[in-house]
């Protein structure tokens, strides 16, 4: 098993058409990157060239510290799990399982014996001859995802696997992933746009947006820590409150009130306030940061009612920030106090959309 | 719940009783003609094969014989050589169909799938060349077939009508790759399949339906073709069908063998309906089988 290098990977189609423009991953052994970004980011692009389906413009691909950019897919030993599962719809399951094993001239009775292994894992025992027109989605979905386990590949590829299921079976197939690859040696390289994909299997999230990693950390720090404004905004239902906020002293005024700014040197006009609505909470009287507003939208989510709130403002354009809050009250377009506890805000740079928390952070990190 | 009460006619409908149901007879009527219309120039045919000459000129026509007789078939096999001419006629048509399949199906792939520089002009030159009518290439192809000395050659028929079944072959295959999923491919690739064995082993067998169907049309056109077998090729052990049945002769000049004519228009048909008929099964099945996603 080896570890997969992505170094400044781009991918021009046409001068207007840059999908992927400067990716470098690592992708260790036993790690399991997603790429994660909303559609049209470069994340499939980049799983593709990966895979060897389309050669990089420019940048380097390495497997095991070998440079294997323009190698042929078939010489790379990786498997791949395609969304459409991509099953070959003449062959029966075994031979589905079989056929990447065939290629390489593996002795008959170890393909077999190969087969039943992956067959037993997956429960596909019953359906090794039938064929995939015959199977229900997650039938085909879990001989896809044995059809890349038989490979015994260096690098395993998914391409959101689960994204042709329903939601029931996506939760189950979701975990049932999360084991069979816990126990895989090899790197592996999802791609999603479900954020809670990407949460729950990866150990390593990579953001991708406009061709670019915005951010690469495990998917804990990427919820706490968001690197910058499209990450925040990204990552998290729902969104976080994303706030453009006029800066005066050391406040930030927010309608009526004033959020005091963290310890930066100088202070900007504008500055973007971010802050989960889940961390946003009915204020008790010992707390500093409050605002109030009128609630003018309450979502049931059923754990949690989302609700909308117009903070109380005298002089210019009333924001909204939505909280969470518990569903024991009825809050319809009620006045109402909310604090904003200071350890959960973000701050970022109107113009670049950078975290100037994050910056702070790492400085006094290293 | 409110239930709103069902009105019910109590009045029953015409004193008289049930109604005449026109659309199904109507229906009926028509499919009966359109089926008398194909079919009677066939049963004609086959009818007359049977009869004895005597009910094949009797006046007022026998249109159903009473008597029947196998001589007209006999005499085909035993004055001629009509083994000879189905022989020939199955050898050029499986020829000539086995090369445009085997040429149009890479091609179409191509064009399709990797789409080469100046691919729609190809297209649009392959579409421009079905236009033209066969006739018109014939002068130009009697020259060249000379020139060769191709005469009296299977190679003669093989090649024009391979050449001219390709561009039909390469229309149909090419939209049936392109609707493909693209995801088979790339994952066939992944595997570790070269371009040749993606094409045998994953793609064409999906396209079997596609296959079938062109390659009966292209059978169908080399084994009824006639202008070309008749000026190319004049020995008579190479002769085809159709030519073979053209020019079936009596004993004398003033004598039509309508019997034999018939009997040979029978056998030469025959295969072609087997084929369609044993084919259509296939089609369907193919077509049924190929589901990717659902």
């Amino acid at each position: 098993m080896a570890r997969l290098e992505l170094k400044n990977l781009n991918k021009t189609f046409s001068p207007k058409v840059i999908p992927v423009k400067d990716v470098s991953l690592t992708v260790e052994d036993g790690e399991f990157l997603t790429l994660l970004g909303p559609s049209g980011c470069g994340k499939s692009t980049v799983l593709r060239m990966i895979a060897g389906l389309e050669e990089p413009t420019r940048g380097q691909i390495r497997l095991g510290g070998e440079d294997i950019t323009f190698r042929r897919p078939g010489d790379r030993n990786m498997a791949m799990v395609f969304q459409s599962y991509a099953l070959y719809p003449h062959m029966t399951v075994s031979e589905n399982l079989a056929s990447g094993l065939k290629l390489k001239n593996i002795p008959r009775a170890e393909i077999k014996q190969r087969v039943a292994e992956v067959a037993q894992l997956l429960g596909l025992e019953e359906l090794l001859n039938r064929k995939p027109g015959q199977m229900s989605g997650g039938q085909r979905q879990r001989v896809a995802v044995g059809r890349a386990l038989v490979r015994q590949a260096q690098v395993f590829l998914l391409d959101e696997p689960l994204s042709n299921l329903d939601a029931l079976l996506r939760e189950r197939v979701r975990a049932d992933l999360k084991q069979i690859f816990a126990t895989q040696k090899a790197p592996v390289v999802y791609v999603t746009h479900d954020q809670t994909e990407a949460m729950t299997l990866s150990s390593k999230v990579a953001v991708l947006n406009n061709g670019y990693v915005q951010q690469l950390a495990p998917p804990d720090r990427i919820y706490s820590h968001p690197a910058n404004l499209f990450v925040a905004g990204f990552v998290g239902s729902p969104q976080m409150n994303l706030l453009t906020l006029p800066c005066r002293g050391r406040y930030a005024l927010l309608g009526d009130f004033q959020i005091p700014l963290l310890d930066i040197p100088t202070v900007p006009p504008q500055i973007v306030l971010g802050i989960r609505p889940e961390n946003v909470r009915i204020a008790q009287p010992e707390d500093e940061h409050i605002i109030q507003g009128r609630v003018f939208l309450v979502e049931h989510l059923g754990m949690h009612n989302l609700v909308s709130v117009r903070v109380n403002s005298s002089h210019s354009e009333p924001q909204t920030v939505r909280a969470l809050l518990p569903t024991d009250q009825v809050w319809s377009n009620e006045e109402i106090t909310l604090a904003l506890p200071p350890q959960s805000i973000h701050w970022f740079d109107v113009e670049s959309g950078d975290s100037l928390v994050g910056r702070q952070r790492v400085e006094t990190m290293s | 719940m409110t239930a709103t009460p069902e009105v019910v006619s109590t009045t029953p409908r015409q004193a008289g009783g049930a109604k005449i149901p026109w659309r199904k007879i109507l229906t009926t009527i028509a499919v009966i003609l359109v089926v008398i219309f194909c079919l009677a120039p066939v049963m004609w045919q086959v009818l007359t094969s049977f009869k004895v000459n005597e009910d094949i000129a009797a006046v007022p026509t026998v249109y159903f014989p009473t008597r029947y007789t196998l001589d007209h078939y006999i005499e085909l096999f035993v004055r001629r050589p009509f083994w000879r001419y189905i022989l020939n006629s199955a050898f050029v048509s499986i020829v000539s169909t086995a090369l445009a399949l085997t040429l149009g199906a890479p091609a179409s792939y191509a064009l399709a799938r990797l789409r080469p520089w100046g691919g729609k002009v190809i297209l649009a030159g392959i579409l421009i060349v079905t236009l033209f009518p066969g006739i018109l290439l014939f002068i130009g192809l009697l020259e060249i077939i000379q020139q060769l000395g191709w005469g009296n050659n299977y190679l003669a028929l093989i090649v024009p009508y391979t050449a001219i079944n390709l561009p039909l072959t390469i229309l149909v295959l090419r939209s049936f790759f392109e609707q493909l999923p693209k995801d088979l491919e790339d994952s066939a690739r992944v595997d570790g399949y070269n371009t040749f064995q993606m094409l045998w082993q994953i793609l064409l067998p999906m396209t079997l339906p596609a296959l079938v169907t062109t390659g009966i049309l292209t059978f169908i056109f080399a084994w009824n073709e006639f202008i070309f077998a008749l000026t190319f090729i004049t020995r008579e052990e190479l002769k085809t069908i159709p030519v073979a049945a053209a020019q079936l002769g009596g004993a004398s000049v003033f004598e039509i063998p309508y019997g034999p004519i018939a009997a040979a228009t029978v056998l030469g048909t025959l295969p072609l309906v087997l084929l369609v008929l044993f084919f259509q099964r296939k089609i369907v099945q193919g077509l049924t089988a190929g589901a990717v996603k659902g």
